[in-house]
């Protein structure tokens, strides 16, 4: 029989870790490209924002930070599920490498969010919807990581982390849709697919840096889970091939 | 199949009461924690009322956390949870018996002395009222939402800060409507919508809980 094409191949560690190593500068190369792109929009070609002035363009930042720390959530979350269905050691694995990276963007998001919200509304921080369920996103992811890096046995860090993901996932779509249910200073989301209040520009200029935060997120995740793979499966035989190769 | 859950809620209640003094101590916790504030921030009435629905419920918050890893930890030292994982019946019922009687002990003396404690706050009648129904009806969702973190940090080193890490953001919605509640009564707006909210987060969070629980429970116990 020839060698059909088996996604299922690259759930093992052996095979995943030189996919992964293969992948990561395609990604790389990709977020770089889309980031400059990105930022030459935002911060050349678009136009100054008549009532925000030039202070809005941190959104090219903010936006795509906080989409992105929502969305590795939902990612982590669905490696949780998988972990758990099917009792796959990669999953746990993917979970941990993302939840760093989501952490980060978590907690971009409220930074950038505080540098445009004090001379936007005249404060650094107030309690409004949004803002609190970000810092509370945050919250979860470091609950997540202080969970799985209390537990010594990675199998049960990567079950009882998986867990703990799928009952915190409820948490984000009340963070989506808090803007409804608390009505508050925070502006209603302005990005919709139909009838968008940007410019042409300003959108594109933001999907383009969510795209590089994306291919960003994916290739430190995948880096990141190239050395959990490492350091679990230090035992087995191909990492000391792998590692003889490297000394070589 | 309400057999079980009877039966593990008069064994904890049994336990808890030959061990009084636990509970005595999470109820002092909560009375102290909220005694502290009018020293801290001042004796005014108005900031006082203003204040209250907002302390009280993160003092019950912290004090239904404290009482939390010993929901499991006793009985995983002694071994019992391993034999009542091995019983015939499904784990999620025993947990749901452990999380009524959890409530039963930790959660209602907090509903009963809250009036109280309401009174040093200079909150009117009504407020009064909504507040111990709010603290009854949200308390059994902190049991049940503890329990998932209790079992998940069942056995680990430094569980106890851990569990408060997990547990606490999880608890905000409960806090939001819980103290909204007395805040629309206060203000004249009138809680009934808050008390809804609650009784939702309440009974969803008894129904889900204690299953979520149970799979933690069996991850600890492999």
């Amino acid at each position: 029989m020839k060698d059909r094409f088996n996604l299922y191949r690259y759930a093992s560690p052996a095979t995943f870790y030189p996919l992964a190593g293969r992948m990561i500068p395609y990604f790389a190369a990709l977020s770089v490209l889309f980031g400059l792109a990105g930022l030459y929009l935002g911060m050349l070609v678009a136009p100054t924002d008549f009532q925000q002035g030039e202070g809005y363009r941190i959104i090219f930042i903010h936006v795509p930070a906080s989409w992105m720390s929502m969305f590795i959530y939902l990612v982590m979350a669905f490696w949780a599920a998988i972990g758990l269905a099917f009792n796959t050691r990669l999953s746990g694995m993917m979970a941990q490498a993302l939840a760093p990276t989501g952490a980060l963007m978590a907690f971009l998001s409220l930074w950038t969010g505080a540098l445009w919200g004090k001379p936007m509304w005249g404060a650094w921080w107030v309690w409004d919807a949004r803002l609190t369920s970000e810092l509370i996103l945050l919250f979860l992811y470091i609950g997540f990581m202080a969970l799985t890096a209390a537990i010594d046995d990675p199998k049960r860090a990567d079950k009882a982390g998986g867990l703990l993901l799928l009952v915190g996932v409820v948490n984000v779509p009340i963070i989506y849709f808090s803007v409804k249910w608390w009505n508050t200073l925070h502006q209603g989301s302005s990005v919709n697919l139909t009838k968008s209040s940007m410019a042409q520009t300003m959108l594109w200029g933001m999907l383009l840096m969510a795209l590089c935060f994306w291919m960003y997120s994916i290739a430190v995740a995948l880096l990141r889970a190239r050395t959990i793979m490492l350091e679990r499966e230090r035992h087995t035989d191909w990492v000391k091939a792998e590692l003889a190769g490297v000394e070589r | 199949m309400l057999k079980i859950v009877t039966a593990v809620i008069g064994r904890d209640l049994k336990l808890a009461m030959r061990r009084q003094a636990d509970i005595v101590s999470a109820l002092f916790f909560f009375i102290i924690v909220v005694s502290l504030f009018p020293l801290g921030v001042g004796p005014e009435p108005d900031l006082l009322r203003k204040l209250a629905p907002g302390v009280l419920w993160v003092a019950a918050l912290l004090a239904t956390m404290l009482s939390l890893p010993r929901l499991f930890a006793d009985d995983h030292r002694d071994g019992t949870l391993e034999q009542l994982a091995l019983a015939p019946h499904p784990l999620g019922l025993v947990v749901t018996g452990k999380v009524i009687a959890h409530w039963l002990v930790s959660g209602l003396p907090l509903a009963l002395i809250a009036p109280v404690l309401g009174i040093q706050f200079d909150l009117s009648a009504d407020a009064l009222l909504v507040l111990t129904g709010a603290i009854l009806l949200g308390t059994p969702a902190l049991s049940g939402i503890g329990a998932i973190g209790a079992a998940l940090t069942l056995g680990l080193r430094g569980g106890g800060v851990l569990l408060s890490l997990l547990v606490l953001p999880l608890y905000i919605p409960v806090l939001i409507f819980g103290a909204g509640a007395v805040d629309a009564t206060v203000t004249g707006l009138g809680g009934e919508g808050h008390l809804s909210l609650l009784a939702a987060l309440t009974f969803a969070s008894l129904g889900f809980a204690p299953w979520a629980s149970a799979a933690a429970l069996k991850i600890a116990l492999e």
